[in-house]
């Protein structure tokens, strides 16, 4: 049961192509005092992608398998006791990328971490997965989004994947 | 991260500047919040709160929203901290709360 998540390296890979040094003017150095008060359309993008690698995505500290804070922990737990489908899953290691980690942050206009987001879009963090977790209304969401395990394995025509 | 001492906790929030108190303050202006609990579960570091927040402000709010209104209020001690729980109720739902 604990086995359902894949992890994926934090957004280097795909930040990758984007940071490439082609001559951006928004990397001179007037911009320079803006891009450290906002983050980058490059940092964006990448987390754009980022948010629509999979249905679910969490990002957070460490990974499912071995997570740094009992926060991401907690919130791997609940995703595995909602019965999440690995396959439509993905986290990111913020602790791996510190670009991602202050990123992020701006990107949902939330403090903390983990954040959770469901076909791109912002859930919340471990109190509201917590909360909606024991009122019903994530597995409600979980269920319409269609980003669960089958409840048995069924051998009629699978849908499309 | 947690403080070894009574002497080192009291140290170290010096320094962070964040406590129970100076978060509750900032939240009854902001919010108008007419009853604020705060727990530092920290053990004195001043990294690790528990908020219970009631405000008319939540009032037809969803849960996200009312997160995002004391995130709004604490922004920058929330930066400082490593670990913020806040509950957030509405008069109406504390009452309801506390009867229960």
């Amino acid at each position: 049961m604990n086995k359902i998540m894949l992890s994926r390296s934090g957004l280097s890979a795909l930040a990758g192509q984007a940071l490439r040094p082609y001559r951006n003017p928004l990397l001179s150095s007037r911009f320079a005092a803006l891009q450290r008060a906002f983050i980058s359309t490059e940092t964006r993008k990448a987390i754009d992608s980022a948010v629509a690698t999979a249905p679910v995505v969490l990002f957070m500290k460490g990974t499912p398998e071995t997570p740094q804070c009992g926060f991401s922990r907690a919130s791997i737990q609940i995703l595995g006791l909602q019965g999440v489908n690995p396959q439509k899953f993905t986290a990111f290691n913020v602790l791996e990328d510190e670009e991602l980690r202050a990123g992020i942050k701006e990107y949902s206009d939330w403090p903390t971490i983990p954040q959770l987001y469901v076909n791109k879009e912002f859930v919340g963090g471990t109190d509201i997965m917590m909360s909606m977790h024991q009122d019903g209304s994530l597995a409600k969401l979980l269920e319409e989004k269609g980003v669960l395990v089958e409840a048995e394995e069924s051998d009629a025509s699978s849908t499309s994947s | 991260m947690s403080a070894r001492t009574d002497t080192e906790a009291a140290m170290t929030q010096a320094t962070s500047g964040i406590t129970p108190d100076s978060l509750s303050t900032t939240l009854k202006d902001k919010l108008g919040a007419s009853h604020v609990n705060i727990q530092d579960l920290s053990g004195g570091c001043g990294q690790m709160f528990e908020a219970i927040i009631v405000s008319p402000q939540f009032t037809k709010k969803t849960t996200l929203a009312r997160h995002r209104l004391v995130n709004g209020a604490l922004k920058e001690e929330i930066a400082t901290i490593h670990a913020w729980t806040p509950k957030c109720f509405t008069p109406e739902e504390w009452e309801k709360k506390k009867g229960a």
